[in-house]
């Protein structure tokens, strides 16, 4: 890639993008916290969180994005959502088996409701936006340097 | 119990075997032999899914590893005993045709619900997990195992692409051929 395209597309695409990337980012955590209740659930949110800085990262370039959320950072997400996930599934244990839904019911079709099932959700989508957008960083990086020799 | 004993001590016995084999291709299949034990099992432990998964993945690793070890070495000659040979294989598939037709026996007639546990969780699902969506409260609750593996896999195919795709190996080997040139 050339350095314009470094400092991304054209006036249209980042105004629309600016308009856009904060709802697309707003629907994904919408679909991962009713994933209990609607359908959708922690892979379909965390893929539609990972789009949003995509999306982002398209039309700015690869620094706004990373300004944002350093890979650093993804890492951490990546891994503390499989931990998250794994110590959800280990505090089972309190009540007898492993992945015991342990967490009051609460009532249907409420937000807060269906005990671990919410926070299984989210750290799966944690993990998947994570490890999706370190993925598409990943490949995007090696174009540029491959480019470049 | 019994039989998944007898499993498990056909399974090891199968492993050592595979490890003690001089020759490559009779420690692939017992490689393999290993794989069917184990599929069995699954099936003992009343898992049938992951007893598929397993025979699936075992007959293409299986396929693989021969195709594999084929061309290193073919010790065995077939020629001279064809008569054996065509005997030992019609006795097989008369067995194997034997048992299919008492299995097929044994199978519901067709569209007969004998979905069981599915009617369990479509009928059970709100109440035991309280999700109103059905299709969370199977996958995060009553199969939360297979989720678990999928989000080990998925974590490990992101560690794989980036361990590939990382700059820091890459400009060493870039620097290394640069050095040997």
């Amino acid at each position: 890639m050339s350095k314009e395209h470094d400092r991304g597309m054209s006036v249209i695409v980042k105004t629309v993008t600016r308009l856009t990337v904060g709802l697309i980012l707003l629907y994904g955590i919408y679909i991962l916290s009713h994933g209990h209740v609607s359908p959708g659930g922690g892979f379909a949110g965390g893929v539609i969180i990972a789009l949003s800085f995509i999306h982002l990262m398209l039309a700015y370039g690869k620094e706004a994005a990373l300004k944002r959320i350093p890979s650093q950072a993804l890492s951490f997400f990546e891994g503390f959502g499989a931990i998250m996930f794994l110590a959800i599934a280990l505090l089972g244990f309190t009540g007898g088996y492993f992945f015991l839904n342990f967490l009051p019911k609460g009532e249907p079709f409420k937000l807060f409701s269906a005990g671990i099932i919410p926070l299984c959700n989210i750290a799966i989508s944690l993990k998947v936006g994570a490890g999706l957008f370190a993925i598409f960083i990943a490949l995007v990086l090696l174009k540029f340097e491959g480019e470049n020799k | 119990m019994l039989e998944l004993y007898l499993l498990l001590i056909f399974m090891i016995v199968g492993a050592i075997v595979a490890v003690e084999l001089k020759d490559l291709l009779s420690s692939v299949i017992a490689v393999g032999a290993v794989g069917l034990g184990l599929s069995i099992t699954f099936i003992v432990l009343k898992a049938p899914d992951v007893a598929i998964t397993q025979l699936v993945v075992e007959i293409l690793c299986l396929i693989i590893l021969i195709r594999s070890t084929l061309k290193r070495d073919l010790p065995f000659s077939t020629s001279g005993r064809w008569f054996l040979n065509t005997m030992i294989a019609l006795s097989f598939i008369g067995i194997f045709l034997f048992v299919a037709y008492k299995a097929i026996g044994d199978l519901p007639p067709f569209g007969y619900p004998i979905m069981k546990v599915a009617s369990t969780y479509l009928k059970q699902g709100l109440a035991q997990t309280g999700a109103t969506n059905i299709v969370a409260s199977v996958i995060l609750d009553y199969r939360a195992y297979d989720t678990l593996g999928e989000a080990t896999i998925l974590f490990t195919a992101v560690i794989g692409v980036l361990a590939l795709v990382r700059r820091i190996g890459r400009k060493k080997s870039v620097e290394q051929e640069g050095s040997d040139e």
